[in-house]
């Protein structure tokens, strides 16, 4: 118990952080009953007319002082001892505990577990989606079921490219991320260049950005900095980049750990320049750790709605903010179908890639 | 062919000190030469290598081949490993996980753009000559250690190089397919003629492939010359420790001319070969191998210039081929390489007899 003393505060002040930052739920659930938190109150801000840029800093700002505060005290936790644990990891092998007559238990919370978060608000939502209007599950109701709402969503006039908008967001994001963030573990894992550590805190640094601070700064930013991304989907592929780099840093630094130098010194020696090294020996080592950082960054760009709110404009809509619109006019029915099927297509999706990473990925030894 | 001039280096230690690991060092290497780098590790033979190579750049000195400066502090001259064109091979073999066997031989050829049909028959033919040519599909990660091998020195020699470097090539294998591929790397050198630079910290290995070994320790080169030299006649303490086992008898030199000393020891007088540095009443080691320390029965016939002297059996190890005698002289025990059949009990008295030219008179640092 002692020694995970250190881990369970870890988590703690990670979970602190990620509720004192999460806009999605309090937004949702707490905006219509009048129930506020920062994050809520910096959205609101911008969003009544005249919208209070300032006022809205001034929350932000607070905000990210307290995020930073858990950050850099949760850093400052996981780094005594163990800094480089995760080196180790190739020797470490998972112990099955026999529990005995607690397997049942454990497996029953475990199923327990999935039913309520996962499984009954999917099944809820499919029922919903499946009904004109919202009403309990009931036999009469199941008479009435329809795709009525399906059709109706597929019609939305602005559905079409708002999907588009989220693939070819998600899509150019993961891909520039993952590379982007290859180049910078590269630099601060192989290099000795003086200053690389300043990188990798620069890279991690918009871990503690708030979502919605984030949005906010890359608007204001751009308002004033004029180069023609302010109401375009660039401005939003700016603020995915920086927001999900730290993560794309995660899967790439680990697996960079784990690449011998020697195989890239060996290429030198056959005469590859850098760029070949980097692409023909590096990148195809890195290619489990890049694949699964790709899918990760590919599903949160797909559920952002804290950065994109701010940002988006008429045009650049996103999946997440036409939930969000549909939420607001009160069309539960049409909302439940677009979610259905936006939980199919992610699922399917990782589905997919593990499937291509396990088809391409390197053979086991 | 290829010379290294005052060369000094050093390394960055995890608390970010420099330390110093090579001392002006220089040496020649002509054409087609095996040459080695011997010494314990830590000892700095390993950073020259891979200063020869280009992977680390020394403080100062020059490294010129075949006429060609790759390196020169003074000139401000330093040619990246990709351009050097030398073909190495790595402790850890450092073969490509993601590539097979052609792929992974065919690289050099790749980068430098060869044709398809060129990059095939230079390939089969490295290949056949390492003997791997039946595996050409095979995963790399699939191979036994001494394939493995194999292919980095057939991916090393395949681009032609004009210097092959070896970094303890033989010692991630078992005993038994060491000595084969020991010999089998001497033939390969021997029959393509190619200028060889080879670190070991095994003696054996240096003797037996060697044209030349320079004795490396702490940051210095301590002798150099051809492995019988290095063996029969060791300048200073530490290689005659180093390179096989010997017997140290300290003594008093009492007579010097013409090479040859008489030392005043425990043992009694002893006719040596007296080496650099040893002068009139200096105080002197002797060193003597175990397997030129003669043991009989009998009082043996001595010769003009042959040591005789008689001691008792302190201790004695069968190990087979030959066994270890521990002779005790006076205070001082002998260590003595004898026949099988010789069967001396413990205890007993025993005569021992040293040609003068097999001890060497070291003078004590």
């Amino acid at each position: 118990m002692r020694l995970a003393w250190p881990a369970a505060l870890g988590s703690l002040l990670i979970l602190f952080v990620r509720s004192i930052e999460s806009f999605e739920v309090p937004a949702l659930l707490g905006l219509p009953v009048g129930i506020h938190v920062y994050t809520s109150a910096i959205y609101q801000a911008i969003h009544q007319y005249p919208s209070q840029i300032g006022l809205a800093a001034a929350y932000a700002v607070t905000l990210l002082l307290l995020t930073s505060l858990g950050i850099y005290a949760q850093s400052r936790l996981s780094s005594q001892g163990a800094r480089f644990s995760t080196v180790t990891g190739k020797g470490f092998r998972p112990r099955t505990i026999d529990l005995g007559r607690w397997r049942y238990l454990t497996a029953t919370i475990f199923i327990l577990y999935f039913v309520v978060i996962v499984l009954l608000p999917f099944l809820v939502l499919a029922w919903s989606s499946l009904q004109k209007f919202y009403s309990a599950p009931s036999w009469a109701a199941l008479s009435r079921v329809s795709l009525d709402s399906y059709r109706a969503v597929l019609a939305y006039p602005q559905f079409a490219n708002t999907v588009w908008n989220s693939v070819v967001l998600a899509l150019g994001s993961a891909t520039t991320v993952m590379l982007m963030s290859a180049v910078i573990a590269w630099i601060v894992v192989r290099t000795k260049v003086p200053g690389r550590w300043m990188l990798d805190n620069l890279a991690s640094l918009p871990l503690v950005f708030p979502g919605l601070v984030l949005g906010l700064a890359i608007m204001v930013c751009y308002l004033y900095v004029d180069i023609g991304v302010y109401g375009t989907l660039w401005i939003m592929f700016i603020a995915y980049v920086t927001r999900f780099l730290p993560y794309g840093m995660r899967y790439n630094s680990t697996s960079m750990l784990q690449i011998h130098k020697e195989l890239e010194e060996s290429a030198a020696m056959s005469g590859a320049s850098w760029s070949m090294t980097f692409r023909r020996v590096v990148l195809p080592l890195l290619k489990p750790g890049l694949l699964a950082g790709w899918i990760y960054v590919m599903i949160v760009s797909i559920r952002e709605l804290s950065s994109s709110i701010l940002l988006y404009s008429p045009g650049t809509e996103v999946v997440s903010i036409m939930i969000w619109e549909l939420w607001q006019n009160g069309q539960y029915v049409e909302l439940s179908a677009l979610g259905v099927m936006l939980i199919v297509a992610l699922f399917l999706m990782v589905m997919l890639a593990q499937l291509a990473g396990r088809r391409f990925g390197i053979a086991e030894t | 062919m290829l010379s290294v001039r005052s060369l000094f280096t050093e390394y960055a230690n995890e608390r970010g000190g420099a330390v110093k690991a090579a001392q002006n060092v220089s040496f020649e290497v002509p054409e087609g030469k095996l040459f080695t780098l011997l010494g314990p590790s830590g000892c700095g033979k390993t950073t020259m290598l891979r200063s020869i190579a280009g992977l680390e750049k020394p403080i100062a000195g020059e490294i010129e081949v075949a006429g060609r400066l790759v390196y020169s502090s003074d000139k401000g001259v330093f040619v990246a490993p990709n351009k050097r064109n030398f073909g190495m091979v790595f402790q850890s073999y450092a073969i490509w996980p993601h590539m097979n066997v052609f792929q992974n031989v065919a690289f050099p050829l790749e980068v430098r753009r060869f044709a398809k049909k060129d990059i095939r028959d230079k390939v089969m033919r490295v290949l056949h000559a390492v003997a791997l040519e039946e595996l050409v599909d095979r995963d790399a990660t699939k191979l036994s250690g001494g394939q493995q091998q194999r292919l980095a020195l057939a991916r090393a020699l395949v681009m032609e190089p004009q210097l092959l470097l070896l970094d303890e090539p033989l010692s991630n294998l078992d005993a038994k397919l060491r000595d084969r591929m020991r010999s089998e790397l001497k033939r390969l050198q021997r029959d393509l003629n190619l200028t060889t630079v080879y670190v070991t910290h095994d003696q054996t290995e240096a003797l037996a492939l060697s044209h030349e070994i320079a004795v490396m320790n702490e940051g210095r080169v301590v002798q150099v010359g051809t492995p019988r030299q290095i063996y029969e006649q060791p300048m200073d303490q530490f290689v005659a420790d180093f390179v096989g086992t010997t017997n140290f008898i300290g003594g008093t030199v009492t007579a010097l001319g013409d090479g040859r000393c008489v030392v005043s020891s425990a043992v009694g007088e002893l006719k040596a070969h007296a080496s650099e540095g040893v002068s009139k009443n200096a105080t002197v080691i002797v060193s003597v191998r175990p397997e030129d320390v003669e043991l009989s029965e009998q009082p043996p016939i001595a010769a003009d210039g042959d040591n005789v002297c008689r001691g008792t059996v302190d201790a004695k190890d069968f190990l087979g081929d030959y066994l270890d005698f521990h002779v005790k002289v006076g205070d001082v025990v002998l260590l003595a390489k004898a026949h099988p059949s010789l069967r001396t009990p413990t205890g007993d008295p025993i005569y021992l007899r040293m040609k003068a030219d097999k001890c060497v008179a070291i003078s004590r640092q």
